[in-house]
Order: C-alpha cells, then structure tokens, then sequence
C-alpha cells in the first residue's frame, strides 16, 4: 500500500536481508514507548484525502517479502489492555518457533513419551542440565571433557544441523543451542560409546 | 448528582426548629408555608420532627438504588440529613469529585464504599502513570470515620501495600474486598489482608497489576476454618504456593468463586475441584499439564472432576490451553451461563463441539481464532446470549483478520437477545451493523472496534456512517457506544439526533470538524462520559458543551485539535470544572495543541497530588 505523507526511505534502501526483516523487530522490543506525536496531524490529513490507509504494523517480523515496513505504532491503539496484548504476542512467537524461543524435543532412552523445551530459556550447561534432571527425575553426573558423564547411567547427548549425535557439553554453548536440533538422553553402556569419539 | 449540591452538611442536632420549617411545605402539617421563622410555638415542634425522622428513617432504609437516594435527599434538609444516616452503600464515581472528609462529614453509617479513579483511557497507556488516583487519602479518612465498614470495591485506583495494610488493621468486621484494573501494590499488600482480615468473605482481583514480592500470601490465611466464598486472583502474575492454596480450598466450605491464575496447572487444578465441587465460577488457571509431570504417569479424570462440579454456571481461564484437554468440560457445558475463552487459542473446530451444548449461554468472551466459523457455530446455539466479546489475538492494524462482518450477521441473526456486545474486527460493512441494530433491538452496550483507522465500509466503500446510525436509531436502550472505521460528521449527527439514552460515547479517529463533537454535545442529554481521541474537534466544539458539563461525570480528548487558550475558556466559565491539561514532555510538534485533555466536575477544585506532567487551569 502506498503511503501518502510518509517518506519511505527505508523502503527504497539498498541493503543485505529480506524486505521488512530487520526493522519491524526493533519495533517489537519496544512496543508502546513511542509517542503518537506525529501520527495525529497525518491521520487528520490521511482523513481528508479519503485513503484507505491501511498501517501495516508487522509486529512479529517475517510476515513475507511482499509486507511494507511497519509504520509508527499509535499508541494505545487498538484499545487492548497491554497485559492482553503481551499474552499473544510471546505466544504467537511460541507457534513460529522462531524471534524469542526454541523449542527441541528430548527423548530419555526407556521412557514412552518425549518432551519439548525451549533452549533459550536456559543461559547455560549447568543450567539446561539441571532442568533435564528436574523434569525427567534422574541424574546426570558430572561433565569432564575426557570422560563424558561420570557419576550416573545417564549422559546427554544432542543432534546436530549435521545429523550427527554429540555429546552435550562438548562445544561451547553460543554454538550448542545454534546447531541443537534434538537431545537424547541416552542410557547406560551405549553413553560409553559416544565419549570415546 | 446530590454530591454536587450547595448545601453544606447539615449539623448534627436533630431537633431543630428551622430545619424543616425554613424550606417546604411537606415536612410538618404545623407549619405555615415556609417563609421564615413560623408562628408555631416552639415547645411543640421537637416532637413532631422527632417522630418525622424516625418515619423516615424507617422509610428510608428501603431504598437502596442510589438514584432513588439522591432525589430522596433534596426534598428537603430534613430528608437530605435522614438520607445520609441511613445511606450505607457509598459510590464515588470519580475520586477527585469530592475529597474524603466530605464524603465522611456528610455519611456517617457507610458499610459499603465503590471509589473509581482514573478514566479508562488510562488502560491503553494513554496516562501518565503517575497521575493520580490514589487510595491513600480515602484508606485514612475512612479508617476513622468508618469503623464498621465491610465491603470495598475499587476501579482503576493506585493503592499500595500500606494502603492495605491500614485496611487490613482498622476495619475488623471487614468483608469484602474488590481491585479492578487497579495498581500499585503486591503480593505483601495481599499477605496483610490474608492475615489481618479474619471475616474475609470476599477478595476478587481482577485485571489488576500486582508486583511480584515474592511473598507467600496463600499461607498468610488463618488457619482455622475459613468464611471465604471468593477467591479471584487469575490476574496475579506471579507463582503461589500450591499446597497451601489446597489446604485453603479444603479449609473454605463456603467457596463459590475460585478464580486461579496461570501457574497453576491442570493437575493442580483437578486437586483442586476434587476439594471444591461446590464451586459455581471456576477459573482454570494455565489449562495444561506442568512441565514437570512425568510421562508414563495416568492422568486424573479431568472430565469425572467436571461432572462432579453440579453448580458450575460460571468457567474461565485457559490461560495457557493446551486445546486437547478442552473437552473435559463437556459436562457443565449444559449448566453454563458464563464462559470466558478470551485467552484461549482455539478454533472453530476445537469450538464447535463445546459451544454445542452451552444452550443456557448468556455472557461469552472469546478469541477471535475461532473465526467467522466460530462466530456461526455460537449463533446456531447461544439463543440466550446477552453478551459477547471478541478479542483479537494479534492486536494491530492489518489488512487480513479472522473475524468480520460474516461473523457479526451470523451472531445479529441467532442471538436476538443480545444486550451487550464488544467486537474487534479487521473489516467490517454498513450492512451487517444495520441488520444488528434491526436483529437485537434489546442492545445497551454496542463497541465495534474496527481495528484499521479509518477504515470503510470493505465492499461499498463507504464511511461507517450509516452501520452506527442505524444502531442509534433501531436500540431504544442504548446507553453505551463506541464508534471506530472511517466516520463522516454525519455519524455524529445521526448520534445527537437519536443516541438520547447515550450516557458513554467513545471515539477514536473520527469525524471531520467540530460540527461532529457539536451534534453530540448538544443532542445527547444523557451523556456522561465522552472520551475521544485523535479526532480533528476543536476550541468552538468544546465550548458548544459548556451547558452539559456538570451533567457529565468527565470529557477526555486527546489528541485533538485543542489549545490551551480554548481550555483556559472553558476553565473560566464553569468553576466547578477541574481542567486538566497533559502535554507529553519535550512536545514542541504538536505546536498549539493540547495534548491531552481531562475535565471533570468537582466540589473541590484543583487537587493537590497532581504530578508535573499535569496543568490544572
């Protein structure tokens, strides 16, 4: 949609990375911070000139080559209560598995069902372990770049954008959660087996 | 409104002999038509007027709507001073009306206060979060001049943990507490209350923002045998003590309303309904199994847990659905009378099978997930609904959206007796809001939020006009309006012509001169609530309502087309008005114009606890 009254500059910018990509996320992190200072006198004459002016807000980024660049948010408009507002927005990121979360399966060898979590709640090893200890009640046992996991039957272990089974821990954790698409919890002898690669 | 009469508070001797003589003839058949100081010996006037009072004490105590009591208390002195002993339920609808002490020298027997502060524009961040409304100076007048008060119901108010702690501490027979949209205070507050208010029947938190102290106030309850009959708390974002809410729950036979928040899971929540299946308002907190619940263990019968729950008319939460579980509620679906799927991302196929079966339906709040589809699906059965809302999963202006004008026909044509109604849409047409106003005549309240400024009518073309015309004209109880989508100043005109049962108005983005701001302020006699933003009304509309002002509990514009030269005017003529002018810092593009505009009647004039950010003329 055209624009009337607004100077597209971002729009015509030449730059790496798809249309739309890069700007509406900025906006996302900062949703209701900017004023409507200037929205009010170009509504009034967007008004006159009977456009439809539709304002595209892509809140959520990555709505597609073809959407324009997000204009100004209005504040407080639509009238929706901020705690509404922010139910949806971290959920609708849950759904695309993409912006603010990552979500991998985890299997523990001998249980029937798998679990999902997402990484990036998590900042660290130790952290991630002690969620996988809590919510499948075993333990893990202690991390040593040699010998894997000493001190239980059970050692962790993640696949990779590879294909290939890695020994969780082995690099650093930046790079874990970019390349983990799927952990195992493996059990017993086979864990044996991993460290030794 | 009485509040706002000149008359001082009468003093407190009962028997004097002016008091009724000085006024009307309806008081005493001893008195001669009132023209000062009568004839009548004094000697015998004490006991009539002694007798008098306590009839109309008597009498009194009958009426109970407010209305009834503010025409009731300009009879006459001796009426006014009667009313106010016999008043005991105190509604303010706007804080800075009247102060406190005024409020208490006048009704001295108050069991039951209703105060509201800020304005709802204040929910959309349209206020500076400093700006007022606080509890404070009520809880101290009020802890001495109200000892036996019981029930406290407060609306957009910021109130603090001592606030409610001095609460807690001066009103032992305290019973009922009720926080909406209000802020300010934590789970410290709460604790207070949980411990120190040993009558507690009542403490319902709704849609307000309590901080995280991380303090147990669960288990701040005495632990003795409870009088609790409601617990509502679904919007306190914080985690609680689940096993010292279950004790509770064990502990409160009386419990009718437990309104759970989203850390609480669906395992805990059958625990919980296995304790309670008295309960009639349920809300069911996350609505999914928690993180932790190791695989491979059964889970409970969620749907036995509901089937036990005879009472339940009233279900809410799902705040986190997990849509699989939904169908164990199936069996109260029959019963229910209320039904709040407003956090739930669900379908209209996940829909369908439960809204089935809600044949008694009168009040739902969904999601507009569930699409025009959905919206059928409701009107195929909810022949009894008087109120729906439908709000929007993504909240902002797009071309596309999942509800429309399909879904409101399809609702106009099943649900003849709708009353009430609160719809946000991407697109919309004049037609399907005609068909509305023709379908439901009964309509009080009628917000239509077409969520794209401006937008027309998507298959004519045109403005929204003719849709709001026809629903001021066609629901003759109409009390409650919100217009949005492109408005012409004819809406308006039709809205001054027909809306004479107005009382609140909303409009955002509309109109296009002060002509439609005039039509309102003149046609609609009623009106008393108008807030408007981003609409190009001016100084000369303003001042056309000069004559309705004290008719009319506030005005908000914002963002309009005002200066502050036209709201010093208006300051000037109409001295009993508080005229408050906010200008967001560092503003110089908006020039001339005023940027926010607050004005309210008031006895008290300008208050003292305004911040900077805000110039009382």
């Amino acid at each position: 949609m055209a624009y009337e009254g607004d100077l597209n500059l971002k729009a015509t910018e030449l730059r790496l990375g798809l249309p739309g990509s890069d700007e509406p996320k900025k906006q996302a992190s900062a949703p209701s911070i900017r004023s409507n200072k200037r929205a009010s006198p170009e509504i009034a004459e967007e008004s006159r000139t009977r456009s439809n002016s539709s304002a595209s807000i892509a809140e959520n980024g990555d709505r597609g080559i073809d959407e324009p660049p997000a204009k100004a948010q209005v504040v407080g408009w639509p009238p929706i209560r901020s705690y509404r507002k922010n139910c949806f927005q971290t959920k609708q990121n849950d759904a695309e598995g993409e912006g603010a979360c990552m979500y991998v399966k985890v299997r523990v060898d001998g249980a029937p069902y798998l679990r999902k979590i997402d990484l990036k709640v998590y900042k660290s090893y130790p952290e991630l372990l002690k969620a996988l200890e809590n919510m499948f009640k075993l333990t893990i046992g202690e991390y040593s770049e040699r010998e894997g996991y000493n001190g239980s039957n059970y050692s962790p272990t993640y696949e990779d954008k590879e294909g290939d089974w890695m020994l969780v821990g082995d690099v650093p954790w930046e790079m874990f959660i970019c390349s983990c698409k799927r952990l195992r919890i493996m059990k017993g002898s086979e864990t044996k087996g991993l460290s030794c690669l | 409104m009485s509040e706002d009469d000149d008359r001082s508070p009468p003093s407190d001797s009962v028997t004097t002999t002016d008091s009724c003589f000085s006024k009307t003839q309806t008081c005493t058949s001893g008195s001669t038509s009132g023209s000062g100081p009568s004839s009548v010996p004094e000697f015998q006037a004490p006991y009539p007027d002694q007798v008098l009072e306590n009839v109309l004490e008597n009498v009194l105590c009958f009426l109970t709507s407010r209305r009834d009591r503010n025409a009731a208390s300009l009879v006459c002195r001796s009426w006014y001073r009667v009313e106010a002993l016999t008043r005991s339920e105190l509604f303010i609808g706007n804080c800075y009306a009247l102060s406190p002490r005024r409020a208490t020298s006048r009704f001295t027997r108050i069991r039951s206060v209703t105060l509201k502060g800020k304005p709802r524009f204040a929910d959309f961040n349209l206020m500076p979060p400093t700006w007022g409304a606080y509890f404070a100076p009520w809880v101290s007048a009020m802890a001495k001049a109200y000892p036996w008060l019981e029930k406290l119901h407060l609306k957009r108010m910021t109130v603090t943990d001592d606030d409610l702690a001095l609460l807690a501490e001066s009103f032992s027979g305290f019973k009922e507490l009720v926080l909406v949209c209000c802020d300010g205070f934590g789970t410290s507050g709460l604790a207070y209350v949980a411990s120190k208010c040993r009558q507690l029947r009542v403490l319902d938190l709704i849609e307000s923002e309590v901080s995280d102290d991380e303090v147990d106030w669960i288990s701040c309850f005495p632990e003795s045998e409870m009088c609790l009959e409601s617990l509502i708390f679904d919007c306190v974002d914080c985690p609680i003590n689940f096993d010292a809410l279950e004790r509770l729950v064990a502990r409160s036979p009386s419990l009718r309303k437990l309104r759970l928040n989203r850390s609480v899971s669906i395992g805990q929540l059958h625990r919980l309904m296995v304790r309670a299946p008295q309960l009639t308002h349920l809300g069911t907190g996350s609505f999914r199994p928690s993180e932790d619940v190791a695989h491979g263990e059964q889970e409970p019968d969620y749907v036995s847990a509901f089937a036990a729950c005879e009472s339940l008319v009233c279900l809410s939460g799902f705040r986190e659905i997990v849509p699989d579980y939904l169908p164990a509620i199936y069996p109260v679906c029959a019963n229910l009378t209320s039904l709040n799927l407003s956090y739930a991302n669900i379908t209209a196929e996940q829909l369908r099978p439960i809204i089935r079966n809600c044949h008694k339906l009168q009040i739902l709040w969904v999601l507009d997930s569930i699409c025009d589809e959905g919206l059928q699906a409701v009107a195929a059965t909810c022949k009894e609904l008087h109120e729906l809302r439908v709000f929007p999963i993504d909240a902002c202006e797009d071309s596309e959206g999942p509800v429309s004008e399909v879904g409101l026909q399809a609702i106009s044509e099943g649900c003849r007796k709708l009353q009430s109604i609160l719809y946000f849409c991407q697109r919309m047409t004049n037609a399907a809001v005609i068909a509305m106003s023709k379908n439901c005549p009964d309509l009080v309240v009628f917000r239509l939020c077409i969520m794209g400024r401006h937008r027309p009518d998507h298959v004519t073309g045109e403005p929204m006009d003719e849709g709001f015309g026809a629903i001021v004209m066609n629901c003759k109880n109409l009390t409650r309006l919100a217009v949005s989508g492109l408005l012409t100043d004819r809406a308006f005109s039709y809205i001054g012509r027909y809306g004479k049962t107005v009382r609140t108005l909303s409009v955002a983005f509309a109109g296009d001169s002060d002509m439609g701001l005039n039509y309102v302020l003149e046609g609609c006699p009623r009106l008393q609530k108008l807030e408007i933003r981003d609409s190009p009304f001016g100084d000369a509309a303003l001042l056309s309502g000069l004559h309705h002002y004290y008719n009319m509990r506030f005005l908000w514009m914002s963002s309009c087309k005002l200066t502050s030269g036209g709201c010093q005017q208006i300051a000037r003529a109409l001295p009993r008005l508080v005229v408050e002018v906010i200008n967001d810092e560092a503003d110089e593009d908006m020039g001339n114009f005023v940027d926010k505009l607050y004005m309210y009647r008031s006895l008290e004039g300008p208050r003292d606890d305004a911040p900077k950010v805000v110039s009382i003329l």
